[in-house]
């Protein structure tokens, strides 16, 4: 199976995010990516849409619904949100959607910093194994993997899709 | 129960996570430092308009304090209740101990309440080790100072202080200055000092209030506050424990002061970004000045707020580890 070129993934997704966001009337929406991999993805958003806008940067670790099982992620790092939350419009940037877990897990997040008017979902990857009422409002692509195989981001530059199989 | 492995040390798990915390001699670089790091996350959340995050919801922690103690206990419980755990305060030392229960009976009736951690504090030196290994291997045990010994999160708080003021350990000098003989706080700061990779650790003090064989800390002795003062980027300040001190150790208060008191003209010999450091409660007149407890070069109330970073950090890491190894455990027994 060939995985998408995500440069040209980001094209598409700047066009579609503009025709979403001038359909809802959003002229001023605020950026935020996920570390790591949500963070690099908005990078290349913001570059391809020209945008000079500051880009926040979440790390959800506190918020894991999967503490007592997996416990405390190692490399956790501040979240920088350099903008109001309260009464704003945001696009939250992440990689590759599985579960819907860590969508969920931001918002919760976000929550906590205020009341935000309305959130945008950007994903690079869809992977349609969605196990929570979450689903992207823009997305550079859907696949169906195996139960086995997972994708893989590397980045910041250049991004890079990697397949990989657990059953290896 | 599988019997603890002799090498490794009871507050790591078999991953080489923390599940206790109880001193920090023997834990190694990158533990510390995840430490720190976690803690400035942390820093961060207490920072915003909801000072909450759900990590521990549904954990009870007890704080068990057979020791007096306001900023430590108050620190714990605010960690605790930001990381939204349950959190209950013995002081025990007003109940039960009083009416004749012992240390034993006592955290065998916490833990017949299903708590998943306790904070212990204690006057005798070792008792949160005594608790981790024969009362209750399964809970987390979180030392908050025991006697003489240590006071590891305190330990942690003064070296996220130094890190956040200094940016790192590698090229400073730091003074310990005051009553290191009866300071578990003197003893967690060097040992965390050195393994942090501090090159230049000084302590300061009178020859009474040194205890023997501090030179196995690797630390520089002084007993002139001028000479040990001299170019150092950080002083860290003790209390003079009046209470644990049994008479004829210094001649009297107005004399250390005259001799090991910070005082303005005295902090003009350290560099001149120097921070100063104390872990309170300070004495003003005995052990520092005034005007140097509330002038530019303290960050002494910077502490305080470190110290809930540092124990919402701890606490979390801890409970982390506690889980990483039942999991672990369950998964052998299979």
């Amino acid at each position: 199976m060939s995985l998408p070129n995500p440069a040209e993934l980001i094209r598409q997704m700047a066009t579609s995010l503009t025709t979403h966001l001038q359909h809802r009337a959003i002229s001023e929406p605020r950026f935020i990516g996920i570390r790591t991999g949500g963070v690099w993805v908005a990078q290349a958003l913001l570059q391809e849409l020209g945008s000079e806008s500051p880009l926040g940067t979440l790390d959800v670790s506190f918020y894991r619904d999967d503490f007592s099982q997996n416990g405390l992620h190692p490399q956790v790092r501040p979240s920088e949100l350099p903008f109001e939350i309260e009464g704003q419009h945001l696009v939250l940037i992440d990689d590759v959607l599985m579960s819907g877990r860590t969508i969920r897990a931001a918002m919760n997040e976000l929550f906590d910093y205020g009341r935000p008017a309305s959130i945008t979902l950007v994903c690079l990857l869809d992977l349609d194994a969605g196990e929570l009422p979450i689903s992207p409002d823009v997305v550079g692509a859907t696949l169906s993997l195996s139960a086995q195989q997972r994708v893989k981001l590397s980045g910041p530059t250049p991004l890079e899709l990697e397949l990989q199989d657990l059953a290896l | 129960m599988t019997p603890l492995d002799a090498k490794r040390p009871l507050q790591l798990n078999a991953q080489g996570q923390l599940q206790h915390f109880l001193s920090l001699d023997g834990l190694p670089r990158e533990l510390l430092t995840e430490i720190l790091d976690t803690a400035d996350s942390f820093l961060e959340v207490g920072g915003r308009a909801v000072k909450k995050v759900p990590l521990l919801r549904g954990k009870t922690i007890c704080n068990v304090f057979f020791e007096n103690s306001t900023r430590t206990r108050t620190t714990f419980e605010l960690a605790a209740q930001r990381l939204s755990a349950d959190v209950i305060t013995l002081n025990v030392s007003t109940s039960s101990a009083s009416k004749g229960e012992t240390l034993l009976d006592t955290l065998r009736n916490l833990e017949a309440m299903a708590a998943d951690m306790f904070v212990v504090r204690h006057s005798d030196s070792g008792a949160a080790h005594f608790i981790a290994e024969h009362v209750c291997p399964q809970v987390a045990i979180i030392n908050g100072g025991d006697g003489r010994h240590a006071h590891p999160t305190q330990g942690m708080l003064d070296m996220l202080t130094i890190r956040r003021h200094k940016g790192g350990f590698e090229n400073l000098s730091v003074a310990i200055v005051g009553d290191i003989l009866h300071s578990r706080v003197a003893r967690s700061n060097m040992l965390a000092l050195k393994t942090l990779g501090c090159p230049d650790i000084r302590v300061i003090a009178p020859k009474t209030l040194l205890p023997v064989g501090i030179e196995q800390y690797g630390v520089k002795v002084y007993t002139d506050m001028a000479e040990g003062l001299k170019d150092v980027d950080v002083v860290i300040m003790l209390r003079l424990q009046r209470e644990r001190m049994a008479g004829g150790l210094l001649p009297s208060e107005g004399e250390f002061y005259r001799l090991f008191g910070l005082t303005t003209a005295r902090l003009a010999g350290a560099k001149p970004d120097a921070i100063v450091m104390h872990p309170g409660p300070i004495n003003r007149g005995v052990e520092i000045e005034s005007a140097v407890a509330d002038g530019p070069h303290s960050v002494i109330l910077n502490q305080v707020t470190y110290g809930i970073a540092v124990r919402m950090a701890v606490l979390s890491m801890a409970m982390s580890g506690q889980t990483a190894q039942r999991q672990f455990e369950q998964e052998n027994a299979q």
